[in-house]
């Protein structure tokens, strides 16, 4: 299903539980498309406010976590008079698959939208058996 | 629904009898609801508007000021699939949006400055020359 903007709704990440943040910002979960295709998978996430510095993704095992930290941009010696979004760093944990190859990794950020390219492993490409006529 | 949630900045008291008597008062500032989700400050010169739009090529948005009122449309395309592509996943947004949105006085439309850095717009609105207050100068006779 194709999400429209009217859907839209920031979602603020659940603490897992017995984990405890050190900072007080607030933390969100972007939302993602994954997009599998026959050499691998492209993850883009929504993360405005963060910049390629400001992401960290790191592979442990088989789990991939995004993280992004936004400095919020407050207007100095101004009120706010209405607050329909709030501010705060991403997170986000994916379960990979033994067929992504972990080494190849590689992620891009434009205009606050993370890609990342996840190529399977040479083992895993899903291979076109020839069937020949007898 | 979109994400509005007042009550989560931290309560000031003197904040709440602000937003009283700014409800009560005629020029009551209202915003409507929809996305994009917008947040908005003043101070005596200007407002700062701003809104998370990521992945919008900023060719694409459109302000324009009247009056008061600020309107912001834009667009973002999915991303095109080849042939041997599907989704797992498809949460991010596509298609169209517009809001209008508000403020408290006329804005000077001409002095308007518009930033857009990693997905998000803010836009500096200057208070029409009209509606600032003046000092005004009494003449010895």
């Amino acid at each position: 299903m194709e999400t429209t903007t009217k859907d839209v709704q920031k979602q603020e990440a659940a603490a897992k539980e017995g984990v405890e943040r050190t900072r007080s910002k607030r933390l969100y979960v972007p939302p993602v498309d994954i997009i599998e295709g026959r050499d691998g998978l492209v993850l883009v996430a929504d993360m405005p406010g963060v910049d390629e510095n400001s992401v960290d993704i790191t592979l442990e095992k088989n789990l991939l976590t995004i993280y992004g930290t936004v400095e919020p941009e407050i207007p100095r010696g101004h009120r706010m008079i209405s607050s329909e979004y709030g501010i705060g760093d991403y997170q986000r944990t994916f379960i990979l698959s033994d067929e992504i190859d972990g080494g190849k990794i590689e992620a891009t950020v434009k205009n606050g939208v993370l890609r990342l390219t996840l190529p399977k492993a040479e083992a895993a490409k899903t291979r076109k058996i020839p069937v020949q006529a007898e | 629904m979109l994400w509005n949630n007042n009550s989560n900045w931290f309560w000031d008291p003197w904040d709440e009898f602000d937003r009283m008597r700014q409800s009560l008062s005629r020029d009551s500032f209202r915003h409507s609801s929809g996305f994009p989700a917008i947040n908005t400050w003043v101070s005596s010169d200007d407002s700062v508007v701003t809104t998370e739009i990521p992945g919008v090529d900023p060719a694409n948005i459109d302000i324009s000021v009247v009056g008061r009122t600020v309107t912001l449309r834009g667009s973002r395309r999915a991303d095109e699939l080849q042939e041997d592509e599907s989704y797992h996943r498809r949460e991010r947004w596509s298609g169209e949006f517009s809001k209008a949105i508000e403020l408290p006085f006329n804005i000077e439309a001409d002095k308007v400055t518009a930033k857009f850095n990693n997905g998000v717009l803010y836009l500096t609105l200057p208070k029409a020359e009209a509606e600032k207050p003046r000092k005004i100068e009494i003449k010895s006779s």
